[in-house]
Order: C-alpha cells, then structure tokens, then sequence
C-alpha cells in the first residue's frame, strides 16, 4: 500500500520536473545529446555535409554574437540584452527551414532566426542600445520587429498568413513565442484564427522552462504542444537542442502549411542557460544543477560531436569558425559603439504615416526651444 | 443629391470603397450575412464574398491583431467592433501595436487598417453598449480618431479613413444611425480633420462632434429664439483637433462651449480648454466651459437622458457663458 502511493507520488513529480528525463512527453529527436544519429518514424533529414557545417557555423557564430552582446551590455554599451544561450539549435534549426518568401514574426529573442534571415547583427542591437525601438525594414528579409508585449506578434502572424492564403501564394508564416507567452490570451487567439481560416503558419513555441522566475507548470497543466488538439491542429514536441531534429519538423510544419494543411504547433523543448535579460538574477530562483544537467544537452556540442565522428568537419574547420566568430564579433563591437545618438528631432518623425497636425505644432515649438539654447550660448560665448 | 440614413451612407461608403480598391477587407463579428448588428455591412458579403467581408471568431484583440498581419501583407482592413464597450479586449493590440508599428519601422511600414466603432448613448440599451472611450485613444499618438455627424460625413469621411495610410478609429453615433440626410457622391469633400462650421453665429461657438452636433443645433436654433446668435462648430476629427479652425470661431465669438457624451473629466473639451485658452486669451470673455459626461459609470437607461447632455444643459452652460 505504502510503496504504492510513493510510486504514484513520485510519477507524478516525475510528470511535473521541468526538464527531468522523468515521464516527460516523448519528443522527436534526430541527434541524442552525446552526438549519435538515430532515427525517428515520422521525421527525418538528409543533409550534404556542407549543409551540416552550415548549421553548426551558424549556432557558433549566433552564440558569439549574443556572448558579444552580453558583454556589452555589461560595458554599458547596450541598456539591456535578452541572451538567447542554450536555444541556438531551436532557433537556427528553423530559421533554416523557412524559404526567402516566408515571413517570421519574432519575440526579442530571435536572435539566431534573425542571423538565418539575413538580418544584419548590429540591426538586432539598436533597440538594446536605445538608439531605436526596432528600426529595420521588416520586408527586406521578411522579419518582422521584435515584439516586446509577449503573444502579441502570434496574431500578426495568423493575418500575415491569412493574406497570404487570400493572394493564392505558397509561402508560409512562423510565429514564435515562449513558455511564458503560452498563457496569453493573444496566443489563444491566434490559434483560433489559424484554425478556422486554414492560415499557412506554423506556431514555433521555444520552451526554454522559464518565463522570468515562473517555471512551465506554472503556465500549463499540459504539455503545450497538446494545446494544439484543442484547436483542431496538430501539435508536436521536438527536442529543442537537436538541430537535426528541429530543421526537420520545422521543415515538414512549413510544408504542410504550404500545401493547405494549415497550422500547426511546434513546441522546441529546450533550455535558457542565462536569465531572463541583463537585468534578471537567475540564482534567485533557480538551481544551478538544472542548468548543469542541460549543459550536457548542448546543441553545439552535440552537433560538433556527430560532425567530428563522421568525418564531416575538423579542427581546421572549427578553428576557421572561430576565426569567423571573433571578426563578427569586433564588427559587431565597433558598430555599437560608433552607433550615433537619434536626434532629438527624430522623435517627431514616423508618428504618422499620412502627417498630423498636432505632432507639426509640438515639433516646430520644440525646434524653436532648441534653437533657444544655441542663442543663449552665442550670447555666452560673446 | 440623394436623401439617405447615416447608416445608408455609411454602408454606401463601404461599399464604394470595396469596388475601388481591391485589397479593401471588412473583418468582425456578424458582418457577413447579417450585415453587423446596425446593418451597416448590410449585403455586403453577398456582393463581394466571404474572402472580403469577413465574419470572425469573437474575439475583438484577435480582429485587430489579425487585421495588422493583413495590413502588414498589404490590405486595407475596415474593422468592426461590435459595440463601444466592447474595444476593450482589442486595446492592448490598438495601443502597443497598431499606433506604433510605423514609427517602430523608422517609417518603412505602414497600417492602414480603419477600427469602426458605433458609440455613445440614448437608445436605451443595457451597458457597455452606450459608451464614449474616443479619449482613450486620442490619447494615443499614432492613432487617428475621426466621427462624423452626417450621412454626408459619414459617406466621405469613412471612404477618406480607408484610403488614409495611417490607422484610423472611426466613431460611429450609433443614434444618428437612422437620421436621413443629402448626400452628394460626386461633391468634393473636405479634408477628413478639419472642423466645419455647422452653423454661423456671433455671440457663442458651441464646439462638438458625433451626436452631439445635432443637440447643439437645436440649442442655437432655441437661442435664436432669445434673440442669442450661437454658432455650431462640427469638429469632426479628436485626433488631431482642428484648433486652428476653433480659434478662427473663438475670435470672432469670443466665448466656447464644448460638448460631448464623453466623461467631462480629461475629455476632449478639457484639451480644448487648455488649447485656446492659450490661443486666445485675449479674445475670451468667459472661461471655456464644457458639457459632458459625469464621472460615474454610464447610467441604466430610465436616466441616461439625465447623463447626457441635452437642451437644457448645454442651453445652461451657454446661460453661463454669455452671463460672464
């Protein structure tokens, strides 16, 4: 009797560990953490060997640009950065899945889907830096601006691909969102949306365990990805850490989509190794043996692994990575520091598309204010 | 020159401007086969398919959102919100997203996307349905908040939101919506922020918009008969305020009352007030006053009328001012 209830009672903590091997969900996986190829019933990848060292040359230089900007957040370079270490193979594993005509609709995050886009690095640091609050063309490579109100960019995305369902085109729309944003009425809201117009877009939740201080039980009683079910869409679990396994799921979510299958949800499983941001103290609520057990999850190193035993890439290669990494790097450095200030003025401008009168009327006295300091200064200096 | 409801107008615009351009959307709750509760899409989806006039899922924060991801692929969504008191849920989307994405874009993106409201008071329904938040978002920079008082405004001033680049919250006075008018289709109209002079008069400028141009009609034409000669100025437009053509009535005049449904408190006359006091301090014989909205919740109905101005309170305030 006694054992009986312990065996319960320890199956259902098994249930709720965040991130225990426990009696999780299963989850597809193409590449086990100590860099093993295996193979799974429903999804499966054959990559070149060049395409395989793409992937890596990419999660490396993704982690060396946002280790960059760490530190120059702590320079007082940048006034914030959210880092994304540890989700490198959720995010280049299906940022690599889109197509040139795809659109993303990105949190803060995505800095490593942004890299995948195209979008120039130092682009990502403007709003860090606060010098902008976004500041690039989202339709020079199809990226949206990072969306700071969390689930908000989910609804975008569903319209982004119900217009695109309306012109008769195959592209396809991804939205990603996190653990935390999971709970948002927005979210919920996208998804019926998406299910009820057939919407070409895959939701491409990164659930990294954390939202803040509040692990995922506190958002979900269910896995997430089984929120799909009760939309009418299918939903799926992909270790977040596998960049094998994420291009691939990613790759056949986007298909389908495409092909007039309509949503469906992708929930990476993964694991955020820094805090929140910059400003987050992780070690207030958190213990560093979770983050120690996930570092032998790493999806560089797994990745490296698999590439070393295989024959695909050397040291030669990874040094030349590295090389790579360090020259982004110092571009990245000196283009932060010689971003220039806006200018006052420019807070004026962009308000409105079409003009307003009331931004003219408080822009010209605004001037003319200005202009009053210059006077008071000639008459000093005379 | 046709004689027709606000409402016919309003539906005529629509209209017209789904046969114009082709990436014109309608997008809300019941506006298909029904024609929205107030018929205002009325035949619409019968004529131009289920692919343009949209019937959604009730969710007003997921119509709005929605609408921005269509703005953003490059239609022009016309949205309907239900009911005044039902924007609420669509707020947080109108305010952090919709207002700022193009200013966020440094300009490389824009929104046309056009929220219609049916606001404000005195058909007797139960709440949340009588409402007059026009503040809450003129508020908001990046937004543009218009509401016309005449099936002719109601004609050109939707079809000018739906063609403007900028996102536009186009107050409907849901009980004007069965008052007929002239309409002329092939008129020129005015530019869509500018305020019209509804009335000419010498003594007083009554300032309003919505269903409250009407009520100030009234009371100059009751003046009149007291020998007061009022003038009715059709603001038209709370984001951006025509303070120009205020202060042109103010100086002649020399006296302002503003009325609206909304809350007198922080409300539209209140920036009024501030406004041309500090333009025409010279010119005012009398503080500005204004005629609103107490601040308390929207009233049952049986005392709405109470709640709202009407003749006798705006005819008070004009007593008021002329006795300075």
């Amino acid at each position: 009797m006694s054992v009986k209830s312990t065996a319960a009672r320890s199956s259902r903590g098994g249930a709720k560990r965040r991130g225990g091997a426990g009696a999780q969900p299963p989850l597809v996986q193409l590449l086990t953490p100590e860099g093993e190829r295996v193979e799974h019933r429903e999804y499966s990848i054959d990559l070149t060997p060049e395409e395989l060292r793409g992937l890596y040359r990419d999660m490396v230089l993704t982690r060396r640009f946002d280790a960059e900007a760490v530190t120059l957040q702590r320079q007082g370079e940048l006034g914030l950065w959210a880092s994304l270490l540890g989700q490198e193979a959720a995010q280049i594993g299906s940022g690599r899945a889109t197509r040139a005509d795809d659109y993303v609709f990105p949190t803060y995050r995505e800095h490593g889907v942004a890299w995948t886009r195209g979008v120039d690095p130092l682009n990502l640091l403007g709003m860090f830096r606060g010098v902008n609050n976004g500041g690039w063309d989202p339709n020079e490579n199809n990226f949206q601006l990072y969306t700071i109100v969390i689930g908000s960019q989910t609804l975008h995305a569903a319209g982004y691909a119900m217009g695109i369902a309306k012109d008769g085109a195959d592209s396809a729309v991804i939205a990603y969102f996190g653990d935390g944003a999971s709970s948002q009425g927005d979210v919920a809201e996208a998804f019926t949306f998406a299910a009820v117009y057939n919407a070409p877009v895959v939701f491409f939740c990164q659930n990294n365990q954390w939202a803040i201080s509040e692990p995922t039980e506190k958002q979900s009683r269910v896995p997430i990805y089984q929120r799909a079910a009760g939309f009418g869409f299918p939903g799926v679990r992909v270790d977040g850490n596998d960049v094998l396994a994420v291009l691939a799921v990613t790759r056949a979510a986007l298909e389908r989509a495409r092909t007039g299958g309509g949503p469906m949800l992708v929930e990476a499983f993964t694991y955020r190794m820094g805090a929140h941001t910059t400003s987050d103290d992780a070690s207030r609520y958190r213990l560093d043996d979770e983050r120690v057990a996930w570092e032998a999850k790493d999806p560089i190193l797994r990745l490296k692994a698999y590439l070393t035993k295989q024959g695909v890439a050397d040291e030669a290669y990874y040094a030349e990575v590295d090389a790579e990494s360090d020259t982004m790097a110092k571009r990245v450095r000196e283009g932060v520091r010689s971003m220039p200030d806006p200018d006052p003025m420019s807070i004026f401008e962009n308000v409105y598309a079409d003009g307003h009168s009331l931004v003219d009327e408080e822009r010209a006295a605004f001037a003319e204010y200005q202009a009053s300091f210059e006077d008071h200064q000639e008459g000093a200096a005379r | 020159m046709t004689s027709m409801t606000l409402a016919k107008a309003l539906n005529e615009s629509l209209r017209h401007s789904l046969e114009s351009d082709p990436k014109v959307l309608m997008m809300g709750e019941d506006v298909g086969k029904l024609g929205g509760v107030f018929r205002i899409t009325d035949g619409l989806q019968k004529d131009f398919g289920e692919e343009r006039v949209i019937d959604t899922p009730l969710a007003e924060s997921g119509i709005v959102g929605t609408a921005i991801g269509l703005a953003l692929r490059g239609y022009r969504p016309v949205v309907e919100i239900q009911f005044d008191g039902f924007v609420f849920p669509a707020y947080d989307q109108i305010v952090t997203q919709l207002a700022k994405m193009h200013a966020r874009a440094l300009g490389k993106i824009k929104l046309p996307v056009v929220v219609r409201i049916p606001y404000g008071g005195g058909i007797g329904a139960v709440e949340h349905h009588s409402e007059s938040p026009e503040t809450l978002f003129a508020h908001v920079a990046g937004l543009k908040v218009v509401s016309p008082a005449t099936p002719s405004d109601g004609y050109w001033m939707l079809q000018q939101a739906i063609e403007c680049d900028d996102p536009v919250i186009f107050f409907e006075p849901k009980r004007r919506y069965w008052d007929k008018g002239e309409v002329d289709t092939a008129a020129v109209p005015a530019p869509l922020h500018r305020a019209n002079v509804a009335r000419e008069g010498r003594d007083l400028t009554l300032a309003a918009y919505g269903p409250m141009v009407k009520v100030c009609l009234e009371v100059a034409k009751a003046a009149e008969e007291d020998g007061r000669s009022l003038e009715v100025l059709d603001l038209r437009s709370m984001s951006p305020i025509d303070f120009d053509g205020i202060q042109a009535s103010v100086e002649k005049t020399r006296r302002l009352v503003v009325v609206h449904e909304a809350p007198v408190f922080l409300g539209t006359g209140a920036e009024i007030a501030a406004r041309i006091t500090e333009r025409c301090f010279y010119h005012l014989e009398a503080p500005v006053l204004r005629v609103g909205g107490f601040h308390a919740p929207y009233p049952p109905a049986r005392v709405e009328e109470e709640y709202l101005p009407g003749l006798d309170r705006v005819l008070d305030a004009v007593d008021r001012a002329l006795a300075f």
